[in-house]
């Protein structure tokens, strides 16, 4: 790749939903979860690229924008934000390693948008987490074990070749803490019509609680302590 | 049937719509969705099409007997009119009088019949989703099928005052992985701001709506 390809946006979707229950009792709150997808065109279809990594640096406007997108459909503060995800689906003309230019300016992109900061990964030093209210972690403890942030945790992701109307199921975990049981779920999305074979949906999730009969046990969210993205 | 008073509804929970006071129907879960349509061959959409779709699934009150009378099922689409469409303007983020086409359709678990969407979309929705839309003379279109879980039913779209704008002749597809189950109901309803990416296939066009019988 010789300079860097524009990133061509053909279509956003984003799809919000409210499960209320789901055959067992129903919490006061419905759990709220959301997906927001770009169709791309893909700059690489058609031929081995040797050289794609640049255009992860392209992508990282999209990962914000998503997210952002992502916070209104949710109707939600950064600070609200209990799980996420991502996930690619590219196009017949194009190779599995185009979705895995996602990672970056996808992960990093969204969980810059909730608060997460360089440089401060693992417990112990204690970070501005300013602008995010509420962090989604325990309530927070205070010396040495404080939260030195918030969206820790790696954001889990799937990826496919696919043809148009393909469904991907997005795994989701918490933000802080990869182990927390209550919040390991998933939700399947889909663009109708996309990717076409020179396409690539690139897709980001986020979710505003636990499944919604969690009862399985495990790290509870309360649990949270080592503040190293996953317990 | 394990679901039914317990489920209702809550008045108070997070998803409520104002002005919404769903009575009856047992919601499991809504879904809305906005499509953003930015590019078509290359060509840029501007302004870009958006088109919203809401989608409830319900426990459907009849599922696994006959009944004659199914008033119950018309009240539902009465609210569901309500609820969906002001889900679709919400999401668009526009006034109602900026919605432009709009459709409905229903997807019945395998222990309804047909006649159960029937009763969902036709007596009684469409007086609702117009309140919600400002106006709305022309003839909301509409599918149904029998379906089950991830089944998908394409929302057939039309010009909310003038059924004959050929430009906003259109379809945006509705499906919910987990539903219909059986003794379920998926009611879907779009509402756009736009007609088709990039019409160019004459017709009636949105500058000469007359506006009155619904059709032109």
């Amino acid at each position: 790749m010789t300079e860097p390809q524009r990133v061509a946006v053909r279509r956003v979707m984003t799809h919000v939903e409210d499960v209320f229950h789901e055959f067992g009792p129903a919490p006061a709150a419905p759990l709220r979860r959301a997906a927001a997808m770009a169709v791309i065109a893909n700059p690489f279809a058609g031929r081995y690229e040797p050289d794609i990594a640049p255009f992860m640096d392209e992508l990282k406007p999209l990962g914000l924008d998503l997210a952002q997108r992502l916070l209104v459909a949710l109707d939600a503060s950064p600070g609200r934000v209990m799980g996420y995800g991502k996930a690619a689906i590219v196009g017949a003309a194009g190779e599995l390693e185009h979705g895995a230019l996602w990672h970056v300016p996808g992960g990093y992109g969204m969980r810059e948008v909730l608060g997460w900061q360089e440089g401060v990964a693992s417990g112990g030093a204690t970070a501005d987490v300013t602008g995010v209210t509420g962090p989604a972690g325990a309530t927070g403890g205070v010396g040495a074990n404080a939260q030195p942030g918030n969206a820790l945790a790696i954001v889990p992701s799937t990826k496919k070749v696919g043809a148009p109307g393909a469904t991907i199921d997005v795994p989701i975990t918490h933000v802080n803490a990869s182990y927390v049981r209550s919040h390991l779920d998933a939700i399947e999305v889909r663009v109708p019509g996309a990717p076409a074979a020179d396409e690539v949906v690139y897709i980001l999730v986020m979710s505003l609680g636990p499944r919604i009969h969690a009862r399985l046990g495990g790290l509870r969210v309360e649990q949270i302590e080592r503040w190293d993205g996953q317990r | 049937m394990p679901d039914s008073a317990d489920c209702a509804w809550s008045r108070s929970n997070d998803g409520m719509v104002k002005g919404e006071v769903p009575v009856i129907a047992a919601i499991r879960k809504l879904v809305v969705q906005v499509d953003e349509i930015r590019m078509e061959m290359d060509r840029a959409v501007e302004p870009p099409t958006r088109r919203a779709v809401a989608m409830a699934v319900i426990h459907n009150p009849f599922a696994g007997r006959y009944a004659e009378d199914l008033a119950e099922l018309m009240t539902i689409g009465e609210e569901l009119g309500a609820l969906l469409g002001a889900k679709c303007v919400t999401a668009l983020g526009i006034r109602p009088d900026q919605a432009q086409s709009y459709g409905k359709a229903a997807i019945v678990g395998e222990s309804g019949e047909l006649e159960h969407a029937a009763a969902i979309l036709h007596p009684k929705m469409g007086a609702t989703l117009r309140r919600e839309v400002g106006s709305g003379a022309a003839l909301v279109p509409s599918a149904k099928k029998m379906g089950g879980l991830g089944t998908a039913i394409d929302v057939p779209l039309g010009h909310k005052n003038a059924a004959f704008v050929r430009s906003h002749f259109d379809a945006i597809e509705a499906r919910i992985g987990d539903a219909p189950r059986a003794h379920e109901i998926v009611v879907a309803i779009a509402v756009t701001d736009s007609g088709r990416p990039l019409p160019r296939v004459g017709g009636l066009k949105v500058g000469e709506i007359v506006g009155q019988d619904g059709l032109r």
